[in-house]
């Protein structure tokens, strides 16, 4: 056995992640691992990349006890990680890259210089094995998506490796990018290169896996082999943990008839184009495509965060001028936006200051406007209770030491404060977990059954096939597909985010 | 089309600051026909090596997305340290080794302070700036040291003809320009400046290299200031003061990023060090009220700072344009 894990188990803080994994990968084999966010895949494989310890279990690799200290030390024991977020420079060529870590080196009166000529003869071997046909003086920042990734391989290959971990390989490629990426991991494979594939398509983990592992909430829930076949529902249902109908409770509102917000032919060169849309007053109006798709630069059109070159926004029937956050706070519409730690939350700030921010111009009195201590203590606490936020305190506690799921929350208090009338979300459940993740759906259906409308923005297909009445699928910067609720269709609807007009 | 209009503007952008140079050395020489005579442009390159030699050191910290306020105070610390023991009897030569070791341990204070405690290079350097200054001060009393003989006879030496000057500053480049683009270690530097978070998880020493780079700046400045002591023959309470600011334009006007991760010693900071010293001979040469000096070079820095941001972002822009058309 190539690689056993066993008994894994991970706390941080006291916050328990990952409940005793139990699992193994043999030569040659592909483990599909799935889960939704927050379910621990990460973790998982950061502790097999050595980026974190493990707190208790044992990793065996070839039979021996193997416990990594470092990211290094998982690479020399045969270990590749290729992260989502690839680790690339783009400031150097593909060749600094492929061996920033370790040159080819030559001694000239004792002093070591990089051996350029073994570094590129080296470098060709590496790029014609992935199929990358540059040269290796290139500068990273000229590839295309799809190139990086192929170098971010390569790198993995210059170390020999004997397991590669891809996570979310595929999330910037288009669909025939993707098909070649699988044909140079059926490669790797058949040169009995063992691999682990963490991905949110469970049609290309079906499609490429000898075995499947399914994560939820820190366990391994069950786990799958090809040779008995695998039914997509019934790992849905692993991964998700309960039937959706149960999991997505029911709204009690159906969408009304008053136009609240109407996006006409929004266009801003190579971000989005031809814009046009509506939320109506009790409606969800989701939005999926792949990431880089535009639907938050959408969104964040919208909003005024960056500029738009042609087309019409208009709120209530009246058109917005130069749109801008003060504008839409005043019309109380709330943006959450995707990055909550850098956008959302003073993180360096306690939950009341955090809860109060955008609703301070309504909790003042006085011509100058002093602020209504008082009545922003009671507002903080009833949102902060209202969101099912777990905290100690309000004032003494900073928002940097709460968990995702409860920051997030605090991000929906401050803008459910200002009483908003329409809410753009964008990933709102992104690296929560799973509890928290179903009471901000019941929140969503509270906040429609009392009258606001909700543009979601989501690379959960599940997510929003149970909340929204309407999805609109963007692909390379348009809408390209819209679906009613009742013709909701996981397949088209992937179909429809996939498909790639022809490159030019 | 759009693309490839990105792709012309980038490329201006590119030659941009060249450009406005050409255009202020040829006003130069229209006004002044001395300006391009070979023995002024011999001087301009002897002068110009002082702050080239800094200005090495600076691109390295620059390199690192970081900055160095602290290499003028360097400068005049580690001249009144030499002076003082020259001129109560110490042999040349240990003033010039206590010199540069001044330069390297003022270096490892920085880096200590930056990367042990993570404060931002930007404040760190400020203190330290003030405090080099003010032990000098302090030192000499603020009253000018001036140097015995054999200094000067350093400063106006020549090794086969060519300045001693000038020798010095063909070193330090050399090496610097060497170590920076044949060396592993040189181009992890810049892989540090373009993203240190990245840098670390690619297991890349980044505290060692942060550590170095201000090692080196130090050292430069000392070399730098030691040459610059040598021409002059005196050391000036306000020895070094606005340095640091030449050697920063020095190197983004040779095209080194403030945003870290760009840039070369050779050609780019030479070039723009020499650029910055034809520039101040040419107002001379012109005989422009010195009182303008400081807001005409001023006007050029921030012109220069400013395409370099404008550079910046059209990169982004065009990063982007890739990921979704």
């Amino acid at each position: 056995m190539l690689l056993e894990v066993k008994n894994i188990t991970k706390s941080f803080g006291g916050n328990k992640v990952l409940k005793g994994i139990n699992f193994s990968l043999q030569e040659g084999r592909t483990i599909g691992l799935v889960g939704e966010n927050g379910a621990g895949k990460s973790t998982l494989m950061n502790i097999l990349g050595g980026i974190i310890p493990a707190s208790d279990g044992q990793l065996n690799l070839n039979g021996e006890v193997f416990s990594p200290q470092s990211p290094n030390e998982s690479l020399d024991a045969g270990i590749a990680f290729i992260h989502q977020e690839l680790n690339l420079f783009p400031n150097l060529s593909i060749l600094e890259n492929l061996f920033l870590n370790n040159f080819p080196r030559k001694k000239i009166a004792g002093i070591s210089f990089i051996n350029k000529k073994e570094a590129i003869g080296k470098a060709l071997a590496l790029l014609q094995q992935v199929g990358l046909d540059e040269r290796p003086q290139t500068l990273v920042e000229n590839l295309s998506p799809a190139q990086k990734q192929l170098l971010e391989i390569a790198k993995a290959l210059a170390n020999s490796p004997r397991i590669i971990i891809f996570d979310e390989p595929t999330t910037s490629l288009t669909r025939h990018e993707t098909g070649k990426l699988f044909e140079l991991i059926g490669r790797l494979k058949s040169r009995m290169i063992a691999m682990v594939y963490i991905s949110h398509n469970l049609e290309d983990v079906i499609q490429l896996a000898d075995d499947i592992v399914v994560l939820r909430d820190g366990n391994l829930v069950n786990s799958y082999t090809k040779e008995n076949g695998y039914r997509l529902d019934k790992i849905v249902n692993d991964m998700v943990g309960r039937d959706m109908e149960q999991f997505f409770p029911l709204r009690k509102s159906t969408p009304r008839d008053d136009t609240l917000l109407q996006i006409n032919q929004l266009t801003a060169p190579g971000i989005a184009r031809d814009i046009s849309f509506s939320v109506k007053k009790q409606e969800v109006v989701g939005f999926y495509g792949l990431v880089g798709a535009g639907r938050s630069e959408v969104a964040r059109l919208i909003y005024g965060l960056e500029a738009f070159e042609t087309g019409e926004i208009s709120w209530k029937g009246k058109t917005v001028a130069n749109p801008s956050p003060a504008k839409w706070i005043k019309e109380r519409v709330a943006f959450l936006t995707e990055d909550r730690r850098e956008e959302g939350l003073l993180l360096g700030q306690n939950l009341e200051k955090n809860i109060g921010l955008a609703a301070l111009p309504q909790l003042t009195f006085s011509p100058v406007r002093i602020i209504n201590r008082h009545h922003l203590r009671s507002a903080a606490r009833e949102k902060a209770d209202a969101t099912k936020t777990k905290y100690q305190s309000l004032t003494g506690q900073l928002v940097s030491t709460l968990s995702g799921g409860n920051q997030q929350k605090v991000v929906l208090s401050k803008w459910l404060l200002t009483d908003p009338e329409l809410l753009i979300m964008d990933e709102p459940t992104k690296g929560i977990d799973i509890g928290a993740k179903h009471e901000i759906y019941g929140l969503i259906n509270r906040l429609v059954e009392s009258g606001a409308g909700i543009m979601l923005i989501s690379s959960e297909i599940e997510e929003l096939l149970g909340l929204c009445d309407r999805i609109m699928v963007m692909n390379q910067g348009r809408i390209s597909a819209e679906f009613n609720k009742g013709q909701f269709n996981r397949s088209d609807i992937l179909e429809a985010a996939l498909h790639t007009e022809k490159q030019h | 089309m759009r693309m490839s209009l990105n792709k012309i503007i980038q490329r201006l952008l590119e030659y941009a600051t060249i450009g406005l140079f050409i255009l202020i050395l040829a006003t130069f020489g229209l006004l002044s026909p001395q300006f391009f005579t070979l023995q002024n442009l011999i001087n301009v390159l002897i002068q110009a090596s002082s702050l080239a030699i800094i200005a090495t050191g600076m691109t390295f910290v620059l390199l690192t997305a970081g900055i160095d306020l602290s290499v003028g105070s360097v400068m005049f610390l580690a001249g009144v340290i030499s002076g003082k023991m020259v001129v109560s009897g110490a042999p040349l030569w240990l003033a010039c080794i206590i010199v540069l070791i001044t330069g390297i341990v003022y270096g490892f204070m920085n880096a200590f302070f930056i990367y042990r405690f993570k404060i931002i290079p930007f404040i760190v350097t400020l203190a330290t700036f003030y405090m080099g200054r003010g032990l000098g001060l302090y030192l000499s009393d603020t009253r000018a040291i001036n140097l015995p003989e054999p200094f000067l006879q350093i400063g106006s030496a020549k090794f086969l003809g060519v300045p001693f000057p000038n020798v010095n500053m063909v070193l330090v480049v050399a090496i610097a320009h060497i170590f920076l683009t044949k060396t592993a270690f040189g181009r992890q530097i810049y892989a540090v400046g373009n993203n240190a978070d990245k840098a670390r998880k690619a297991g890349l020493p980044v505290n060692n290299i942060l550590l170095s780079v201000y090692l080196i700046c130090g050292f430069c400045a000392a070399t730098g200031g030691l040459v610059a002591i040598a021409q002059l023959g005196a050391i000036s309470p306000t020895f070094g003061i606005q340095s640091e600011f030449m050697a920063i334009a020095a190197a983004v006007l040779g095209g080194t990023s403030l945003f870290g991760g760009k840039g070369k010693v050779f050609p780019g900071t030479v070039v723009g060090a020499i650029m910055i010293q034809a520039l101040q001979s040419g107002l001379v040469m012109v005989n422009a009220d010195p009182y303008l000096y400081p807001l005409i070079t001023g006007g050029v820095i921030f012109l220069i700072v400013l395409i370099d941001s404008i550079r910046h972002k059209e990169r982004i822009k065009h990063r982007r344009l890739k990921v979704t058309v």
